[in-house]
């Protein structure tokens, strides 16, 4: 009932006249840069980001949800017009969505999407709503200790259920943290990793730094190089009678869309996963208990649906461990975290008790956000594909623009912007050579957090580590962090047997 | 790409060992009464890198990695062209930031990415290159009351910020 009213409450804050506006902008803006190919939430967030110092941070919280929550539906827009994905999200949606397109069915495509991505953010955020106020009342009991091993269990989970190549992940997550260790100690406060006295050093480096570098300027080179310039868009029909017949065959997939939206909400919490692989299992699943598992990969509308109410639960989902335990689920809610950090509000349970009116707020303004990108895509579909036929010359530099002034407005300083380009060509060079870039982003909002937990943890036991053994929950995420890390070596044994009795 | 990997790999390790030696200029073991040194957290998560560096080396020089099997070269002459204008142009505008400020480097930028590189008309180009500085300037300098950087053109928007305030 309490959750009830603080809904009620967080309804009210959220449909005042500037959230409303915000959420309307953000939906459309987000949808835009989703739809963009190669960009996504975690790009439009980051370039954004210093866009909302002008707004209170509740204000601010809710423009960038909303972006969220329609790029995650924008990126099935280009996987579907042009088979690029807009995202890594919206990958497993070209798998069905770009033949459905060839077929002459773009718009019936477009729209299962739509509605998909609306039942699983709808899902996703009821569910978050239930979980949400208990998991911040057991947080509120986490002390240095507890909060340490949570993030290393958070890093753990890129190495456990990654899946991309652990030296390279483990580099990455290391980089991250080092990076966000630069500046002034915390404890002695002398200079730390100044390379020599420069004096931009001093500030530390600012997250939105390195997200900026790594999902702006390294994003758009990726997409040069891969794109070289030139995209291919469907022609679509968009009418009235079109879309209701469209809405009518949907109808059959409700068991589908359900699957997804759990699945993804599921996938979603876990601190590495996200909506990628949430919605690629949401693929595998539906494709592996239908009746006609060879209608997938040709156009079966069961294979959008799938992973867009997949990917839409998910990230509503990764939106639970941010502001609960302050541990971000995805690259972009990393973003809001740092965003959180920057407007004055300390990440973690205790915004549950501390700012009710920020997180009820954003919570309401998820359902309303979802509500508007559904509007907003089905009624701005012809303008999408109007922008998608842009050349991408004319995209590129406005985004690089916005990349190199977003850089410079949080910290004012020259310095940022210079580190912000070597971070994102160095980034290109590294994603080229299948560097994972998304725990660098995390472990540098994370790094700052992380060392103090540690440092007090230790001060407190004397400098042993088993405080972080003896402590019922710090024992539980060190226990499922030691697991994460093996996973790999025990697939790797249990893939080598199979091998040895065939060899047998 | 192979040759890539490996490369990426000594130059990341080397760069591993230049942080732990900066790390080290603070303590780096137990305070007593302090608890960890100030520079204990980079120090061994720098070390962790090194390591990481290693076997990231390792791999490639035995082939285990996608990336070291790949007979594909780590970037095409187009690619370079495309990497090299690109970037290229990115830190022209950034160092022209410092001359002619964000209102002189932004249309420098503009035309000559569209005109030059995209091949757009003179036409397409001045609407973007004469709009975009005056949305930015509207939206940042007065909107958000964000200063960009002006280099030499400074006094110039005197006037412009007398007119507004």
């Amino acid at each position: 009932m309490e959750i009830f009213e603080l809904l009620i409450n967080g309804f009210v804050i959220a449909f005042e006249p500037l959230n409303l506006a915000l959420i309307i902008l953000g939906c459309a803006v987000g949808l835009f840069i989703g739809a963009m190919p190669g960009l996504g939430s975690v790009n439009g967030v980051a370039i954004l980001l210093p866009m909302t110092f002008l707004v209170p941070p509740t204000s601010a919280i809710i423009f960038l949800g909303a972006i969220y929550y329609g790029a995650m539906y924008g990126g099935a827009i280009s996987s579907i017009m042009l088979g690029i994905p807009g995202a890594s999200t919206a990958v497993a949606t070209t798998f069905d969505g770009r033949p459905m397109a060839l077929q002459g069915h773009a718009d019936k495509a477009l729209v299962a999407a739509a509605t998909a991505s609306f039942v699983g953010g709808s899902v996703g955020v009821i569910l978050f709503t239930l979980f949400a106020p208990p998991l911040a009342e057991v947080a509120l009991t986490f002390g240095s200790p507890e909060i340490f091993s949570l993030m290393l269990m958070a890093f753990a989970t890129f190495v456990g259920l990654g899946g991309d190549d652990i030296p390279k992940t483990l580099f990455s997550i290391c980089i991250g943290l080092v990076l966000g260790a630069v500046g002034l100690d915390i404890i002695s406060g002398e200079p730390r990793l100044i390379f020599g006295g420069i004096t931009g050093f001093f500030h530390g480096i600012n997250f939105l730094v390195l997200a900026i570098g790594i999902y702006g300027i390294a994003e758009m080179l990726w997409t040069i190089e891969v794109s070289q310039g030139k995209v291919m868009i469907s022609q679509a029909t968009v009418t009235y009678k079109r879309t209701m017949n469209a809405l009518r065959e949907l109808m059959g997939t409700w068991k589908t869309m359900l699957m997804g939206s759990f699945l993804g909400y599921f996938v979603g919490i876990l601190p590495a996963a996200g909506a990628t692989p949430g919605a690629l299992m949401a693929y595998g699943v539906a494709k592996t208990t239908a009746k006609d598992p060879e209608t997938y990969g040709k156009g079966n509308i069961n294979g959008i649906v799938a992973p867009e109410s997949a990917n839409n639960a998910a990230s509503t989902g990764a939106m639970l461990p941010m502001l609960t335990l302050g541990i971000p689920g995805s690259p972009t809610t990393a973003i809001l975290l740092g965003g959180m950090v920057i407007w004055g509000l300390e990440p973690g349970p205790l915004v549950f008790t501390n700012h009710p009116d920020f997180v009820w707020g954003f919570i309401a303004s998820l359902y309303a956000a979802n509500l508007f990108a559904l509007l907003i895509n089905i009624a701005f579909i012809p303008a999408f594909i109007w922008v998608l036929r842009l050349p991408f010359t004319i995209l590129a530099p406005i985004i690089f623009i916005l990349c190199i002034v977003g850089g410079f407005v949080p910290t004012m300083d020259m310095h940022d912007v210079w580190l912000m380009l070597i971070f994102g060509v160095v980034g290109y060079l590294m994603r080229k050579l299948d560097y994972p870039m998304a725990p660098a982003v995390l472990a540098i909002v994370l790094g700052p957090l992380a060392e103090p937990a540690l440092r007090q943890s230790l001060l407190i036991s004397g400098g042993s580590f088993s405080i972080f053994f003896t402590r019922p929950f710090a024992s539980v995420f060190m226990a499922i962090a030691f697991v994460l890390l093996a996973l790999p070596l025990l697939k790797k044994l249990l893939d080598r047997k199979p091998a040895a009795e065939k060899a047998e | 790409m192979r040759m890539a990997e490996i490369v990426m790999g000594i130059a990341m390790g080397v760069f591993s060992l230049y942080l732990m030696w900066k790390s080290a200029e603070l303590p780096i073991g137990w305070i007593a009464g302090e608890g960890p040194g100030g520079g204990s957290w980079p120090f061994w998560l720098s070390a962790i890198m090194l390591l990481c560096c290693f076997a990231i080396v390792y791999r490639g020089v035995k082939r285990l990695t996608p990336e070291s099997r790949s007979e594909e070269p780590f970037m095409t002459d187009q690619t370079i062209k495309l990497f090299a204008l690109n970037a290229g142009s990115l830190a022209v505008m950034i160092g022209l930031f410092h001359i002619v400020g964000a209102y002189g480097a932004i249309p420098a930028f503009l035309i000559f990415y569209l005109r030059f590189m995209g091949g757009h008309s003179w036409r397409l180009t001045g609407i973007f290159a004469f709009f975009t500085p005056i949305a930015t300037f509207l939206f940042f300098e007065i909107a958000l009351q964000k200063t960009l950087p002006k280099g030499y053109t400074d006094p110039w928007f005197e006037p412009i910020f007398a007119f507004f305030y």
